[in-house]
């Protein structure tokens, strides 16, 4: 499978060197190696979500008992997540970390992907929510705890977009 | 019976558990029993009541964490049923009171007035401990079983579609917020 497993490991320690020690997900082709770091690893506690919405109410109970937690999606996962990161992280100021796999963008061969791709960053932008492409494995670890940091400053909600710059080798 | 006459009969295990309820109805019967600082009420968001239950209870093993759900809730993230089930938490309680009815919104029948088996669906979920309580003496029973036991509970209870005259709760919904999570904070110091 060509979905980088050298990034999706800096992905991991980058996600556990910001403090995050709860990860709610639901499997997507390119966070499978992630995922599964995230079951291997005693310090990180994972729930696999049946729908990416559940991952909201979840990450909203670990931080408000004060864990950090994010949500590991894909872009159609935000979709479907919209009116619990309205209405319950918004609303009550949550510091969400959602790390999204960022589908249907330049290079997608996959046609079903395409119309989720086309309208990610306008949708973040609509929210409110403030995000950044993630492509270069080197400055990983320093993005996230940024984010982490600004998530928590603001109370929140911060994206993340995972860009097949970094987890897909051609 | 009535949700409202359950919920006072638990009340003094209630007030000293991590509490999450849904909106409407059930949040303002608790909170008119009398607030407590570790009692949370999430206006919004259907649905997602028994998610943050799970998120409390992994993130506080030590605490016991219960949430006050709805027929209409729990309908609207069935999926729900199924995290818990796979992961569950030996500390949360899941309460179900099922009046058939969207009652804070004027009472529109839901699925379960028509067959839907909320306790069903909760076993054939995979949960293992589902009990059925409809009168207040089961319901006292059911609570009590399921503060002192360890594992996942799930109770699923037939109430009337009858709430509370008026639904104003003093209380700002961030000041709950805040004063929840500064108590949960509290409870973690050592």
């Amino acid at each position: 499978m060509p979905v980088s497993v050298k990034n999706s490991e800096a992905l991991f320690a980058a996600l556990k060197s910001a403090g995050i020690t709860l990860l709610s997900a639901l499997p997507e082709t390119w966070l499978v190696h992630v995922m599964q770091m995230a079951e291997d690893d005693p310090d990180m506690t994972l729930i696999r979500l049946n729908k990416e919405e559940e991952g909201v109410g979840i990450s909203t109970g670990a931080h408000l008992a004060g864990r950090k937690s994010a949500m590991l999606m894909q872009n159609h996962g935000l979709l479907t997540s919209v009116n619990g990161i309205v209405s319950v992280a918004q609303l009550y100021r949550i510091p969400l970390l959602m790390v999204i796999s960022y589908r249907g963008e330049m290079g997608e061969r996959d046609p079903w992907q395409t119309e989720g791709g086309r309208i990610t960053e306008p949708l973040l932008q609509s929210l409110g929510i403030i995000y950044r492409k993630l492509s270069d494995p080197e400055t990983l670890a320093y993005q996230v705890r940024q984010a982490q940091t600004l998530a928590d400053s603001s109370l929140r909600p911060v994206a993340l977009l995972l860009t097949r710059e970094l987890m897909w080798e051609e | 019976m009535l949700r409202e006459e359950a919920l006072r009969a638990v009340y003094p295990r209630l007030k000293d558990q991590v509490v999450v309820t849904i909106m409407g109805a059930v949040a303002v019967e608790l909170y008119n029993l009398g607030h407590q600082p570790n009692f949370f009420y999430l206006e919004h968001g259907m649905g997602l009541a028994s998610s943050m239950g799970l998120g409390l209870a992994v993130s506080l093993p030590k605490e016991k964490v219960t949430v006050l759900d709805g027929d209409g809730s729990v309908l609207m993230n069935l999926g729900s049923l199924s995290t818990l089930a796979r992961y569950r938490p030996p500390n949360l309680t899941h309460w179900i009171f099922d009046n058939e009815s969207l009652l804070s919104v004027g009472g529109f029948p839901t699925a379960t007035g028509a067959g839907t088996d909320l306790a069903g669906i909760a076993e054939k979920a995979g949960a293992e401990h589902v009990v059925i309580a409809d009168t207040v003496e089961a319901a006292e029973r059911a609570f009590a079983e399921a503060s002192e036991r360890d594992g996942l509970s799930i109770i699923v209870s037939k109430v009337d579609a009858v709430g509370p005259t008026s639904f104003t709760m003093d209380i700002n919904l961030l000041v709950n917020r805040f004063q929840f999570s500064d108590h949960l904070n509290g409870l973690r110091s050592p």
